[in-house]
């Protein structure tokens, strides 16, 4: 069984999204503590991009900070490994295609999956494009998340029948970002990716306050938090482990 | 691998929330590319609201003091709008009103793209939202005037470089937002499939009419076609219907910036490496860990990191040959251009005309060189005017 089911038997899961090294590697390293204390089921774990063309302005910010202070692929995976020491929480990268090419495909997956990482969320790959990355992937054991949207229709059944780990569910149109609330109709996306494949369903893109954490888990399997999170750890700075920690405790209790 | 290949790059690298709108757009393309009755309508457009056909002029001054090949002018100065951009715009506002779309949304550089796409919503009675990095509202201000006169709103980007490329990243993340009534009016041949197909058909007008006109004046190809390239859509354009006529090299002419070996530099095929970004697999100008560079050119239109998958694969084919141009040399070109045949080229294109200055002393007399005039100058005035230390306003 993969390490990302595990994420899935602890009632509805809370995944976290952090971007690497906003605002240090050592703060990042920290948080996945925290966020495992305070209840975190699946840690994702954001690569900066210089052009992240699937984030709003909260984690466009945070990608700028995290280079600006001198983050690269080669740090991120030396704290994978520091993290790997301490724990077993299941973990992801999301990050998007230019990353994981230039680095070298297969040499990327290779060292994530022995670093210890257990799947990768690339955002700018869609199905279409998905086996350039899969069969590096299936080679070293990692799970490379399928994304449905709203506007995916008749192309969640062919989505999910392919997918591994879990089906990232993306609420609304748009980019990452809070938003006040949510339109989709996210029950019948999971209900069509259920049909196509038994796979957990995790939803995110907006989703900020424990009331909406609770109306989203109630029809899927859990919830992908990123923005809000991020949010604070650009507003406290070094400062940001309590708070993020306390935020993540609120929402898991009220899934 | 995936549709929309040219080699290796090409491809469909955009987020799910979007496949559906690129693949209906290619549904729609595919079927009305080869429909007599849009065909027409366009047809029309192009003659006679844009101005099509645009001359081949014959730069005799220019030519005797080269002293070398004949060098001939494509005018798509001339055009409506001031630039080669029309001819795409025209194509994709037509398609989208065909598909229903009500509104447009595009990237620009220069602002040319941005000034014809403005045009053509305001002449299909189209809603049209135009994105330009902040710094290029500031080069470019006339044009933001132009659009917004079109009854346009052009939306400032701040993010990253404020330049092109951010503008790019914005239209796409606008796109993502709303779809179902919203076009995006791509503005080169890159991007995800469809868009490098759709935008090279809709330029390649340039090219069928040179080999004419050519032919015509000549009785015989020309022995090389220069264009300046960003994205590449004009050099494309130019090259197209030569592709497959080996004899005539087809000359892609970079923006250097400062100089390839600078950082200030946007010479994509001279300084960058094998990429994904904004939908595409190509060239691009990027770090070791594949972050984008904070590219440079003077001008507006060229300072974009990456280059449509159709010339990276020319490129690797050895079909045609990417040369940088630095601003320097480009500003020169810009005023012998001016001062030799009266004809004030596009900051753009003077990177083509540059490289002419440089390769028609080379050839023989009986030689000829096509330059592609991408677009007019008048748009470029007061900031060359400032490159050259003199403090005029618009």
């Amino acid at each position: 069984m993969s390490n990302i089911k595990k994420a899935f038997e602890n009632g509805k899961a809370f995944i976290p999204f952090i971007t690497c090294g906003d605002p240090s590697l050592e703060i990042t390293e920290q948080l996945v503590y925290a966020a495992e204390e305070a209840g975190a089921d699946l840690i994702e774990l954001g690569i900066p991009f210089s052009d992240p063309t699937a984030e709003g302005p909260v984690i466009q910010a945070a990608n700028l900070r995290a280079l600006t202070g001198g983050v690269t692929t080669d740090k991120v995976f030396d704290m994978v490994r520091r993290i790997r020491r301490n724990t077993q929480i299941p973990m992801v990268f999301m990050t998007y295609a230019n990353v994981v090419f230039s680095y070298g495909t297969e040499r990327f997956v290779k060292t994530a999956a022995e670093a210890g990482m257990d799947g990768i969320i690339l955002p700018d790959v869609p199905f279409e494009e998905k086996e350039e990355f899969n069969g590096v992937c299936r080679q070293y054991g990692l799970d490379l998340i399928s994304l449905i949207a709203p506007t995916s229709n008749e192309r969640i059944s062919m989505i999910a029948k392919e997918a591994n780990g879990f089906v990232y569910c993306v609420s609304s149109l748009g980019v990452t970002g809070v938003r006040r609330e949510i339109t989709t109709d996210v029950g019948t996306m999971v209900k069509l990716v259920k049909e196509a494949k038994d796979i957990p369903c995790a939803i995110g893109f907006g989703i900020s306050t424990p009331e909406q954490a609770k109306k989203m888990a109630a029809v899927s399997d859990g919830v992908i938090v990123g923005s809000a999170i991020v949010k604070l750890c650009g507003q406290y700075g070094t400062d940001c482990v309590p708070y993020v920690k306390e935020y993540i405790k609120s929402m898991k209790e009220a899934l | 691998m995936s549709a929309g290949r040219f080699g290796q790059h090409g491809g469909q690298y955009i987020p799910e929330t979007l496949m559906n709108a690129v693949q209906e757009l290619e549904t729609a393309y595919n079927k009305y590319k080869n429909d007599p009755g849009f065909q027409a309508e366009l047809t029309e457009l192009l003659n006679n609201y844009a101005g099509r056909p645009s001359r081949l002029y014959f730069a005799k001054r220019m030519t005797e003091d080269l002293g070398g090949a004949k060098i001939y002018l494509k005018r798509e100065d001339l055009n409506h709008t001031g630039a080669h951009k029309i001819n795409n715009v025209l194509g994709q506002a037509l398609l989208a009103k065909k598909m229903g779309k009500i509104r447009l949304i595009a990237e620009t550089g220069a602002g040319q793209h941005g000034v014809a796409t403005a045009t053509a919503a305001a002449l299909l009675g189209m809603e049209c939202v135009v994105y330009m990095g902040e710094e290029d509202t500031i080069r470019q201000a006339l044009n933001v005037y132009r659009m917004r006169l079109l009854g346009t709103t052009v939306i400032p980007v701040k993010t990253g470089t404020a330049t092109l490329k951010d503008a790019v990243s914005e239209a796409f993340r606008e796109w993502t937002n709303r779809i179902d009534d919203t076009h995006y009016c791509l503005g080169s041949v890159m991007g995800p499939h469809p868009f490098p197909t759709i935008v090279r058909d809709f330029q390649a007008v340039i090219s069928r009419e040179i080999k004419e006109q050519i032919l015509e004046k000549e009785g015989k190809l020309p022995d090389a076609v220069l264009a300046c390239v960003g994205g590449g859509s004009n050099a494309i354009g130019a090259f197209y219907h030569f592709i497959e006529d080996k004899e005539v090299r087809l000359i892609g002419c970079e923006a250097a910036g400062r100089g390839v070996n600078t950082a200030e530099t946007a010479a994509t095929i001279a300084t960058g490496k094998p990429g994904i970004f904004h939908g595409m697999k190509s060239y691009f100008c990027q770090d070791e860990y594949g972050q984008i560079a904070p590219v440079y050119s003077i001008s507006a239109g060229l300072d974009y990191p990456g280059i449509g998958p159709e010339h990276a694969d020319l490129y690797d084919k050895g079909r045609a040959e990417y040369v940088p141009v630095t601003d320097e040399e480009a500003v020169e070109a810009f005023e012998y251009l001016s001062r030799t045949e009266g004809i004030i080229p596009a900051i753009e294109s003077a990177h083509a005309v540059a490289y002419a200055k440089k390769l028609a002393p080379t050839m023989e007399k009986d030689q000829i060189i096509v330059i592609n005039i991408s677009g007019r100058g008048d748009k470029d005035c007061a900031a060359i005017a400032r490159y050259r230390g003199e403090d005029i306003h618009e």
